[in-house]
């Protein structure tokens, strides 16, 4: 990858994938990002070129699908049937459709490299992982880039990935090796709300410098089909020119316009009920949730309309005779979307979290409040102190919550302008209570494009052209190390976390820690619990916690490290000590150093996979 | 109209007059439209079989010719080449607008029976699925840009199968006149592609729940 002749931005989204490139032999201001048009099947035997690729793949029963009907441009049978084809099959037979891929990746407590997916279907049907999902996805973006540019091979260009800015470290190094088994080796990360902050910079040029100032705080909300993410960046200066830092990012909350157009469907439902005399079918409800996502949409668009009249058509071919009839009004979509999703809380409420049942099923771990206000609120009481050690912000005379002073909105969802202006005004609300100024909304970008268009407009700011967002590590790590306690009998052993990666540590540098000593015993694999703290900023490596507060300290998936017995003897007792690197890619790289003979081992993130090999 | 307002006064429901008076008119509109458009595929596909037997007659006189040829050399006569719709396309479109509007399950009821509620409610799916169709699959724009009703001047040589002249047609360009209807172009067509063993004859396969 010498010299690639374009950047392309990969938006590899929870429902929807955008690929994005710009030529980078062009000069700075005619680069522009361009969205490919992705060829998929969208029926059995019907292609057609699409922005967006929806990502869901469908696995057909053998009998299923014509001979010759799952003929791609680029291959006479495709591996997976994906992108709207899968859609449009898996409407009617759920069963078979592998959805929110990458909501899998970010799961805690789940090994993403079991074929676990599609978690309802019968034994029959081969099951694949949440990893080959979304791995098969980049695999149909290179098909279709290599297809349209056979000169410059995608694995030859400079290839942004974009990824949540919650992502765990175990989930952002899936997202690199499922780049990989794309042939795409040098793919990098790039967190979504950054890449919609570069499009915000790319679509208003120079002029950016204008629109914000030193001292301002840039709250990023991200509302996608899925998720919703939130990013703080900061704007400061070094040397006269503007600088951009983000200083913090939220927690993966599983929420999003899906469940949206999901609570509509469910209000309009208990009203047809209510008038037949029985209960809808899933497939009744299927095509309401579709009913119901158009009628929001006019709704939202012609602010004139009292009602929508909603029709759900009979599966069989009378059209006039099979169908039931019913209204969504503009009050319930107001109570439903703005008072339930949005509603008006005060910024020191948390988001409700109850203990789940304990039969839980394993499923996906979907947010159990849904006000999308009261976990901004939340995250701005945490962030508080986000900026304070930047150079010319102060502790906001010590406010209870981190106060933006610019939004940014991204995703879909916020399309709508009354979510959009019901978010403003509460977050203006908080702001007016405790005396700043209101936000300004920074506005430009197209909410569905941006996170690809911001992604290949990154590969310039790689080449050192514009302003390049600084950041580093959006978490602080630790390890679980146990105290050298006497042993209490009925209790666990107490555990101190033994910082191993300070929040912000920048890409490319490593830590090594020659003072934390571990004895690794060869052939017996080792785990460690494993920490993540979105809010501990001055934690320095090395440093011990005997003590912390629930919501500082998260705990993620245990990590492993295993000794193979290449040139040990079995049972030999190894004295190491862990090195960490924030890689260049963006990635989290562990790794155990024998004390003895400098020899390395890399240490895996999922534990569950280590055993299974 | 009056026979509208009975029957809403028989059968109270969620629409008003208005409402099914515009469903009616939106259901008549888009009915006569893509009537229009498949009578026209059909008059096409017709014309492809017609074509067939013209293209050997014209063979014959060729032949007939090459006689006359040997005692007196004449100009042959331009044999007529009429151009084919293709009927995968006309396949193509009806399975879209099935698909989106469930076009052919409207067009092939009985709508005698119903109520003009219950036809008003099912011209809303037809309605919105055929916007949709329309709307991804071709770019619509006007052919004048100008005000229906507004003066219009047509210059000599003006293209007469994007311009109609109706009514008081004499004279000499420039003819003045006044625009009823803008008229309606397809700037562009964005079909899909259709993989070798696809049978377009399907519109919509029969479903068989298991």
């Amino acid at each position: 990858m010498s010299n690639p002749r374009y950047s392309v931005g990969i938006d590899l989204g929870t429902t929807h994938c955008v690929l994005s490139y710009l030529d980078l032999h062009s000069p700075e201001e005619q680069a522009l990002p361009t969205v490919l048009a992705i060829p998929q099947l969208i029926e059995p035997g019907v292609i057609e070129a699409r922005q967006q690729l929806a990502s869901f793949v469908y696995l057909p029963h053998a009998v299923e699908i014509a001979e010759g009907s799952s003929t791609l441009p680029w291959t006479a049978k495709a591996e997976y049937l994906l992108g709207d084809v899968a859609r449009f099959l898996g409407a009617k037979t759920p069963i078979r459709l592998v959805s929110s891929a990458k909501s899998w990746l970010g799961h805690k407590g789940m090994d993403s490299r079991q074929p676990i997916l599609p978690s309802e279907a019968p034994e029959d049907v081969e099951r694949i992982s949440p990893f080959t999902a979304s791995a098969a996805y980049l695999q149909h973006l290179t098909a279709a880039w290599n297809f349209q540019f056979p000169e410059h091979p995608l694995q030859d260009q400079q290839v942004t990935i974009t990824v949540p800015a919650s992502f765990d470290p175990a989930a952002r190094e899936m997202t690199i090796d499922a780049a990989r088994s794309a042939s795409l080796a040098h793919a990098s990360l790039l967190e979504e709300p950054q890449a919609a902050l570069y499009s915000w910079i790319e679509s208003n040029h120079a002029n950016w410098r204008e629109l914000v100032k030193v001292g301002d705080v840039i709250l990023v909300v991200d509302i996608g089909g899925g998720t919703s993410d939130f990013s703080l960046i900061a704007v400061t200066e070094e040397q006269g020119n503007l600088q951009l830092t983000r200083v913090a990012v939220g927690d993966h909350i599983l929420l999003g316009g899906d469940n949206m157009d999901l609570a509509l469907a469910y209000t309009v439902k208990a009203k047809i009920e209510t008038q037949i005399g029985k209960r809808l079918e899933g497939w009744q409800l299927q095509s309401l949730t579709h009913a119901c996502r158009s009628a929001k949409e006019s709704l939202f668009n012609q602010p004139e309309l009292q009602q929508i009249p909603i029709v759900i058509a009979g599966r069989g071919s009378s059209l006039i005779g099979g169908s039931l009839r019913s209204e969504l009004t503009r009050e319930e979509l107001t109570r439903v979307l703005v008072e339930g999703f949005l509603p008006q809380v005060d910024v020191s409420e948390v988001a409700i979290s109850r203990p789940r049942s304990g039969l839980r099923s394993t499923g996906l771990d979907y947010a159990q409040d849904v006000a999308i206000t009261r976990h901004l609120a939340g995250f701005l009481s945490r962030q508080a102190s986000a900026a304070r050690d930047l150079p010319g912000f102060t502790d906001g005379n010590h406010a209870s919550f981190l106060q933006p002073s610019c939004v940014l909105f991204n995703g879909g969802v916020l399309k709508a302008s009354i979510l959009a202006q019901r978010l403003l005004t509460q977050l203006n609300l908080w702001l007016n209570t405790a005396g700043a100024e209101p936000a300004r909304l920074l506005a430009g970008t197209d909410l569905d494009l941006a996170v690809a268009r911001g992604a290949s407009y990154f590969g310039y700011v790689r080449q050192g052209k514009g302003v390049r967002i600084k950041g580093g590590l959006a978490a602080a790590y630790y390890v679980g190390v146990e105290t050298a306690m006497p042993a209490v009998p009925g209790l666990a052993p107490e555990i101190e976390a033994l910082c191993i990666a300070p929040m912000g540590l920048e890409e490319g540098s490593q830590i090594e820690l020659p003072n934390e000593e571990f004895g690794l015993i060869i052939g017996e694999p080792v785990k460690f619990r494993f920490f993540g703290s979105k809010t501990r900023r001055d934690d320095s490596a090395g440093m011990r916690l005997e003590y912390w507060n629930d919501d500082e300290l998260e705990e993620l998936d245990e990590i492993e490290i295993s000794l193979p017995e290449s040139g040990y003897q079995a049972g030999e007792v190894i004295p190491v000590h862990l090195s960490v690197l924030a890689s260049e890619v963006g990635t989290l790289e562990l790794q155990a150093i024998s004390r003895r003979d400098g020899q390395r081992w890399k240490i895996e993130f999922d534990a569950r996979l280590a055993e299974l090999i | 109209m009056n026979n509208l307002t009975i029957d809403l006064a028989l059968q109270p429901s969620v629409l008003d007059a208005w409402h099914v008076a515009l469903g009616a008119t939106a259901a008549i509109a888009i009915l006569l439209t893509l009537i229009f458009m498949l009578a026209w595929l059909a008059a096409r596909s017709r014309a492809k079989h017609v074509a067939q037997p013209q293209i050997k007659v014209v063979e014959k006189v060729v032949e007939v010719e090459k006689i006359v040829e040997v005692s007196k050399p004449a100009v042959a006569p331009e044999p007529i080449i009429l151009k084919e719709a293709s009927s995968d396309a006309a396949l193509q479109l009806l399975a879209i607008l099935q698909k989106e509007a469930r076009f052919l399950d409207f067009i092939q009821e009985d709508m005698t029976a119903y109520s003009d509620a219950d036809i008003g409610a099912a011209a809303r799916i037809v309605h919105q699925g055929c916007t949709k169709a329309i709307q991804e699959h071709f770019v619509v724009e006007p052919v004048s840009t100008l005000t229906e009703g507004a003066p219009i001047v047509l210059q000599d040589g003006f293209d007469a199968a994007a311009y109609r002249l109706i009514g008081n047609i004499s004279g000499s360009a420039p003819f003045n006149g006044t625009l009823v209807h803008r008229g309606w172009r397809i700037a562009q067509v964005k079909l899909p592609q259709l993989t070798q063993t696809h049978d377009a004859h399907i519109i919509a396969a029969a479903e068989v729940e298991l």
